[in-house]
């Protein structure tokens, strides 16, 4: 299993999912500069969380515009597994792989704490060790994670069931988002985009008795191991 | 030049004299403006030296002390820590958001520079009463700071402490300690040597923001300190990141003489002090600077304090390798002169000198002052409180009060803005006794604290220094730690002031004293001079920042309770002492009376205890007893798993001490029942006071007869305290 990493300049994940990627899943992971033009041929590739290029205009909205980002579109529209956590989300929207928007937190604050999620749909390649409507916990971190789509395309969200993972209720959505969204699929499941970080509660010592982020990445390896069949 | 021209330059007319007299003539503008940053406070210790060479500073874990940008300590495997506790009070005083910011840039820079990569940070901060709109303004704006810089460069802040008093209301302090993690072979030095190496500039352009910083460090805030707002810099976390990766890929290159950070006083301190670590001279040409802005003046570009640049001294001929990583990395780097062997740091402009000094007098030669000191005038007043003025009628009541005042209450607000978990490394974070760290790939971690209760040292400098020590060990060693090393960042008002240098030299005494029996050398430190508003000075600061190491991460202890029916013990002794404590505050809004006793040798056997204890993984809890006393240390270690105490003690000493009575060296730990014998075996033959003061039941908070709370309640209005205020 190979799984690349993309390293914008201002990510500051890309070690943490790089770390839990090699080590805890042994896929042969790379580090992939932004200014890459080609990947290799890989079964994954992360966009990790951070402030790429600062976040100083709109999140993610220069990163979108990087040298490998060609690539990494091309990937994903050949139906590439691609998962986008915290900037890496805000990147996919940027990039119209995913649909939606990002706007700054409802309350204005950056907020970082474990927060209660419910999973919406445990038929993807993301979540399927995860039982439906499972309530599991996770660590959000960001100032801009507050998700916006119209209602439109809710609608279309909610028919085809993209939304992937909820804030468990109003008072854990920790930013605003519409219909405590924390995390969406596209319409043909290959591409996750998130808030929460799994990579920050895939190991037992730093997030002690609920590994949630954990099931995540073994949902990503058993569907590889399976010979890389889409569910859902 | 005005006649003068040294007071423009903070100098005095004495110190003046002294440089016509060592270089044998008048100083040109520019290298007066050199002068007077090289031997401001801030860069020189002029004032501080003298009282802080006592310090030990040697210890069998210590690399590198005092003297470089950041101290290193040695935690096996070939792998160290380096640590520095910085401030950034003034700026932070006139703009809080970017004051506290550039504070965090300037120390994290301090850290890579000795090849560290920066893996947490920590905050100790002060503000006055939080019921004042400029306070609340101050607060906000120094938390939003430290989140935005913190987080975008991806550094977990992990804990710290804020206290809320009247003395800081003009004068808030922003103390920030940065510690990173390398191997001993990366270890980096800011020296430059071997003439004809190249020196080169690093990372952002210069500009005109944050002239002459240093100096206005130097100085007391007053009415019109806003119009100093120019010398704060802004700070451009991203530039800091790239500037961080790329400074850390240039260490492992092995192209490296020396690097050192452009802070306070920027090209000026750090050339000189670079030339001066190496016996060596320094030529540059300012021409050559990348600047930001036009027509730039020499003195301006010498004094600028833009932020994220280093100086950099590469081997000859490696030129190139330098320019490829920092391009990699979007960042410039240009060479603007070389090393020289004639130990003189040259200044041209465009080929034409402006200023020439020998490099050791401008970082070696300040004056050094024995200040005058004269104990304080409202000491000879300081007398044992009135017990019948501090009654309490209602015990519960005061205990809630006690939970939601600002510096007691949870500090959830605050650290939920920053982020503690990136890097995926934090253990235990913010809001308990010591952030645990797991050093990755390794069975280790290491803990890390700041403490200082600046009221202890306002009525007892040198016992208020030496408990600061105290309680950074017992936190440690309540985290299942072994106290390594301090950084000290002392913060304190005017010098020149005989009774705060009296102070100031008291609180040191205090402090070198606690580190010798505790064995925790000073690795090195800061110190902030002249915090002063027109309403006076603060109280005495010391700020102690602590390392310790877990030898095991199996070894972590933390403060909350874990399991109805667990026994629990307080390790230590209850006095009948009320002096200096939040209680006060609450009763008669004053904090006076008498610090609590310390005794160093007890404090030792105390924590003695409770480390044999952690190693024989009979300890399940542990918490020290600091603000608020017993009541509150208790309310703290029921509030995670909402479990609740049923305490009953009987002590010879009044109601109000026993619950609310600061007294040292006292540790709360909860044990399972199975392990009551070996437990009190390992007190017994440490020959420690300890007693069982009850169990850990549901819900339900029972202090003898005389607190009776739900800890729901008690939760609630500890966490919704500082939101509430707001």
């Amino acid at each position: 299993m190979k799984a690349g990493v993309v390293t914008f300049p201002g990510s500051n994940c890309d070690h943490d999912v790089y770390n839990v990627l090699s080590k805890i899943f042994s896929f042969d992971t790379d580090l992939i500069w932004h200014q890459k033009r080609h990947l290799n041929n890989y079964d994954l590739l992360v966009l990790p969380g951070g402030f790429s290029y600062g976040d100083y205009l709109r999140s993610g909205a220069i990163a979108r515009f990087a040298r490998i980002m060609d690539s990494v579109i091309d990937f994903a529209l050949a139906g590439g597994l691609v998962l986008g956590i915290c900037n890496g989300f805000q990147i996919l929207l940027e990039s119209n792989l995913l649909p939606g928007a990002m706007k700054v937190n409802d309350n204005l604050k950056f907020v970082c704490k474990n927060v209660s999620l419910e999973v919406n749909n445990n038929k993807t390649t993301f979540t399927n060790h995860y039982c439906e409507n499972e309530i599991i916990e996770m660590p959000v971190a960001h100032g801009e994670g507050n998700y916006y789509i119209d209602k439109k395309g809710l609608n279309s969200l909610i028919d085809n069931n993209q939304i992937v993972l909820r804030y468990a209720n109003q008072s854990e959505n920790p930013n605003g988002s519409v219909e405590n969204i924390a995390g969406i699929s596209n319409n043909k499941g290959n591409i996750l985009g998130l808030m929460p970080h799994p990579e920050r509660c895939s190991e037992d010592i730093i997030s002690p008795g609920r590994r949630d982020g954990y099931r995540l990445f073994s949902s990503i390896v058993a569907n590889l191991k399976a010979g890389g069949e889409q569910i859902g | 030049m005005a006649e003068n021209g040294w007071e423009k330059e903070g100098l005095t007319k004495e110190e003046y004299d002294k440089i016509v007299d060592l270089l044998k003539r008048k100083p040109t503008d520019t290298e007066l403006g050199i002068f007077g940053v090289m031997w401001s406070e801030h860069c020189s210790y002029k004032n501080s030296k003298l009282v802080l060479k006592d310090l030990p500073t040697e210890g069998e874990c210590v690399l590198q002390g005092p003297g470089e940008n950041a101290g290193i300590v040695d935690i096996g495997d070939n792998q160290a820590i380096s640590f520095k506790i910085e401030s950034h009070n003034h700026p932070s005083a006139v703009e809080p958001f970017q004051g506290a910011a550039t504070g965090i840039g300037g120390i994290i820079r301090d850290i890579f520079t000795m090849g560290a990569r920066p893996i947490a940070n920590l905050n100790s901060l002060r503000f006055g009463n939080l019921n004042n709109k400029r306070v609340q303004y101050l607060f906000k704006g120094v938390v939003a700071g430290i989140s935005s810089y913190g987080n975008s460069i991806g550094i977990p802040t992990v804990g710290g402490e804020i206290y809320f008093d009247d003395v800081y209301e003009g004068n808030p302090l922003v103390n920030v300690m940065s510690v990173g993690l390398l191997d001993h072979a990366d270890i980096a030095t800011a020296t430059a040597r071997g003439a004809g190496n190249p020196v080169m500039v690093v990372g952002a352009a210069t500009g005109r923001d944050g002239i002459k910083g240093a100096s206005f460090a130097s100085d007391e805030l007053t009415e019109e300190s806003d119009e100093d707002r120019p010398a704060v810099q802004v700070g451009d976390p991203f530039l800091e990141k790239l500037l961080l990766e790329a400074s850390l890929e240039l260490i492992k290159s092995g192209a490296l003489i020396g690097i050192q950070d452009m802070g306070a006083a920027g090209l000026t301190s750090s050339s000189a002090e670079m030339a001066s670590r190496g016996d060596s001279g320094i030529e540059i040409d300012i021409a050559k600077v990348p600047v930001r802005e036009e027509d730039m003046t020499s003195y301006e570009i010498m004094l600028s304090e833009s932020q994220e640049r280093m100086l950099v001294v590469p081997k000859k001929g490696k030129e190139n390798v330098v320019k490829d990583i920092f391009e990699k990395w979007g960042l410039h780097a240009e060479v603007i002169g070389k090393v020289t062997d004639d130990g003189m740091l040259r200044i041209l402009n465009d080929g034409n000198k402006v200023a020439e000094i020998s490099a050791s007098l401008l970082a070696d030669e300040a004056p050094e002052y024995t200040r005058e000191t004269k104990k304080p005038e409202y000491l000879r007043t300081i007398k044992a409180v009135n017990r019948e003025k501090i009654k309490s009628d209602n015990f519960s009541e005061d205990l809630l009060k006690l939970l939601s005042s600002p510096t007691i209450a949870s500090k959830k607000w605050v650290y939920e803005q920053y982020d503690h978990m990136v890097m995926t490394n934090t253990v235990v974070g913010p809001g308990s006794d010591a952030a645990i760290l797991r050093i990755e790939g390794k069975n280790k971690a290491i803990a890390l604290t700041t403490d200082c209760n600046g009221k202890y040292c306002y009525l007892n400098p040198y016992r208020g220094g030496a408990i600061a020590v105290c309680e950074a060990a017992r936190n440690i060693v309540c985290s299942g730690g072994r106290p390594l090393a301090i950084t000290d960042g002392l913060n304190f008002g005017n010098p020149m002031d005989p009774e705060i240098y009296w102070q100031f030299k008291n609180s040191v005494q205090g402090i070198i004293e606690a580190c010798q029996k505790l064995k925790t050398p000073v690795i090195g430190g800061n110190v902030s001079f002249y915090n002063e508003s027109p309403k006076g000075a603060i109280d005495p600061t010391p700020i102690i920042g602590m390392v310790g190491l877990l030898d095991s991460i199996s070894e972590q202890v933390t403060m909350d309770f874990k399991k109805e029916g667990d026994l629990i013990y307080l390790v230590g002794k209850n006095i009948d002492e009320l002096g200096a404590s939040q209680y006060l505050k609450l009763k008669i809004d004053k904090v006076d009376g008498i610090v609590p006793q310390l005794d160093l040798d007890l404090e030792k056997r105390v924590q003695k205890t409770v480390r044999s204890a952690v190693k024989e993984d009979v300890i399940k809890s542990a918490h020290d007893c600091s603000e608020g006393g017993l009541a509150v240390t208790l309310a703290e270690s029921c509030f995670e798993n909402g479990l609740g105490i049923n305490v009953d003690i009987d002590e010879p000493i009044s109601d109000e001490a026993l619950l609310f009575g600061e007294s040292q060296s006292r540790i709360v730990v909860s044990i399972a029942p199975d392990d009551l014998h070996k437990f009190e075996e390992i007190t017994v033959s440490n020959s420690v006071p300890y007693m069982k003061i009850g169990t850990v039941q549901s819900r339900e908070y029972k202090f003898n007869e005389l607190i009776n709370l739900d800890v729901g309640e008690m939760k609630s209005k500890w966490e919704a305290a500082i939101e509430v205020s707001l």
